[in-house]
């Protein structure tokens, strides 16, 4: 059923995100706070103690130990969150994997922001984008509504048995995290009866059937066997993504994907880009089909798993994709956004020409024209009969 | 269970089956005797080990290279032994030890080492 019949309130994306928590009201939230994650957290320790949710909210002392009391709590049984940016997210780095690894479905808020140094808290994706080799599924949201839409859709995407994978989902620090946008939300029965019960795997807390988490596997070696496993249980999450997105456009009325294409069935050149980016984007595009430019544009949405067919497909007749990464793998052909859609359109026929920019780093300005300079690069490609240099396009960076 | 009367004794006990120890499962619930041949989808999620003391299963006593012998006469029960094994393999009868699971005994000589009346040596283990 729609529901455009729904207050719409004004909210902060991490007011939004706070909401979508208490609503979810896991069993367990171990968190830290960090700038600009802050407020969720503190909303939700302030939940707690109103008696607004359940929860068993642990305190401790660094990030280190918010994933790794994560990863006790989710272990023992517990439907577990947790929230974070950063240096934060930086700091988890290596428990992150073995919340992957041992196969238990947290979620994580993660509001994107720029990695030090210099010290910077300003919007970027160098943090998560980071960890995408971490073996969380990643979900990157645009604007307020989806941060909230995406906090519970990670529940249920985490959960289901085909994948039981950590899920972080993501939205830019600030534009998206302290600005304050509309939001319609589900009532809380509504996302209960979304989430469904919590189904734990082997819990470390049924002393009836005593188990052990997290062996050494060094003598005989499966470490390989589990690698490929927790690879095939990314693949799967492919489907489940699109499933679980289905199954909430019934009752929210929005409906997501694993990506997100705007009037691309015949455009010839396109912009991919994540988060908050994507607003003003279409804006753009809009402003570009106005004046007979055949202008398209992917947000991404699941960036890991990376659903390269669906790119692939959506994109194969565009001559010219500039892809907009918001982080830069140094040394790399360009960032991460890039190479994944680079190697994605690789194996089309004709195969589109993609060109890499980087923006907003260390959250630099990101405005209409900085975009519209972009697409102009993208036409003039898209009219030459030469293939066009794959060096690093800068976006409102000052020149030397 | 076999008790090794002489110290000095050549020949070492066989090595015990799983599941001949006092208190262990007759048969594991969780057979993982083929797992070395098992892909990735057979493993439980996450390397969880679903069964609770089926190490008894895991015969560590291969690794030994030299075996313990016990002289019952000397043991006054005072179960150092026992207690200092890392791998619980001192059998106790009535209050003493009487012997060694040597399937699952590695040899590390602690219990030798530990005992205060000398009625535990370390031979060479002579495996054929």
């Amino acid at each position: 059923m729609a529901t455009t019949d729904r207050d719409i309130l004004a909210v902060t994306g991490n007011e939004a995100v706070a909401e979508a928590m208490c609503q979810i009201d896991p069993d367990v939230v171990c968190a830290y706070p960090i700038t600009p994650q802050t407020e969720v957290v503190q909303l939700y320790a302030q939940m707690v103690a109103d008696g607004r949710v359940a929860s068993e909210f642990v305190t401790v002392e660094s990030e280190h130990s918010a994933m790794s009391a994560v990863i006790g709590s989710a272990a023992g049984g517990a439907r577990t969150m947790t929230a974070t940016s950063s240096q934060g997210f930086a700091l988890m780095w290596e428990v992150l994997f073995v919340a992957a690894s041992y196969r238990l479905p947290v979620v994580m808020t993660t509001v994107n922001r720029a990695l030090s140094g210099p010290i910077n808290i300003h919007c970027d994706h160098s943090d998560t984008m980071g960890g995408r080799d971490t073996g969380w599924v990643q979900l990157y949201g645009e604007n307020h509504q989806e941060a909230y839409d995406n906090c519970i859709q990670s529940v249920r995407i985490a959960e289901a048995m085909d994948v039981r994978l950590p899920t972080m989902h993501m939205y830019d620090g600030y534009v998206i995290s302290g600005a304050i946008g509309p939001l319609q939300m589900l009532t809380k029965d509504e996302v209960q009866q979304f989430i469904g019960p919590y189904r734990s795997t082997n819990p470390m807390l049924d002393t009836k059937n005593p188990v052990t988490v997290g062996p050494f596997d060094g003598l005989h070696g499966w470490y390989f066997e589990h690698k490929v496993a927790q690879n095939r249980a990314m693949d799967r999450a492919l489907d489940v993504i699109q499933d679980v997105a289905d199954e909430y456009a019934d009752i929210s009325g929005r409906q997501y994907g694993l990506l997100d294409p705007y009037r691309l069935d015949d455009a010839e050149i396109a912009i991919v880009v994540v988060g908050s980016t994507a607003g003003t984007t279409r804006m753009t595009v809009d402003k570009l089909r106005a004046r007979g430019v055949k202008a398209g544009m992917v947000r991404v949405r699941a960036f890991r798993p990376f659903p390269h067919e669906a790119y692939a497909e959506a994109l194969q007749h565009v001559k010219v994709v500039g892809v907009m990464d918001r982080a830069d793998s140094f040394g790399a052909q360009g960032g991460p956004v890039f190479l994944e859609t680079r190697a994605a359109l690789y194996d089309c026929d004709p195969r589109p020409q993609v060109l890499p920019f980087i923006y907003g780093l260390g959250g630099r300005d990101i405005f209409p024209d900085n975009i519209e300079q972009a697409f102009a690069e993208l036409e003039a490609v898209a009219k030459s009969k030469k293939r066009a240099s794959s060096e690093r396009r800068y976006l409102n960076l000052r020149a030397d | 269970m076999t008790v090794e009367k002489k110290a000095g004794a050549k020949k070492p006990a066989p090595l015990k089956k799983p599941g001949a120890r006092k208190g262990a499962a007759k048969k594991p619930k969780w057979d993982i005797s083929d797992v070395d041949t098992w892909g990735p989808d057979r493993h439980e999620l996450g390397a969880t080990i679903i069964e609770a003391g089926n190490s008894v299963y895991n015969e560590t006593g291969g690794w030994r290279s030299e075996v313990p012998v016990i002289d019952v006469e000397k043991c006054d029960g005072c179960m150092l032994c026992y207690f200092y094994c890392p791998d619980a393999s001192v059998l106790v009868e009535n209050g003493k030890a009487v012997g060694f699971d040597l399937a699952h005994c590695k040899g590390c000589g602690i219990c030798a080492k530990e005992c205060p009346t000398d009625a535990i040596v370390m031979n060479v283990d002579e495996k054929e």
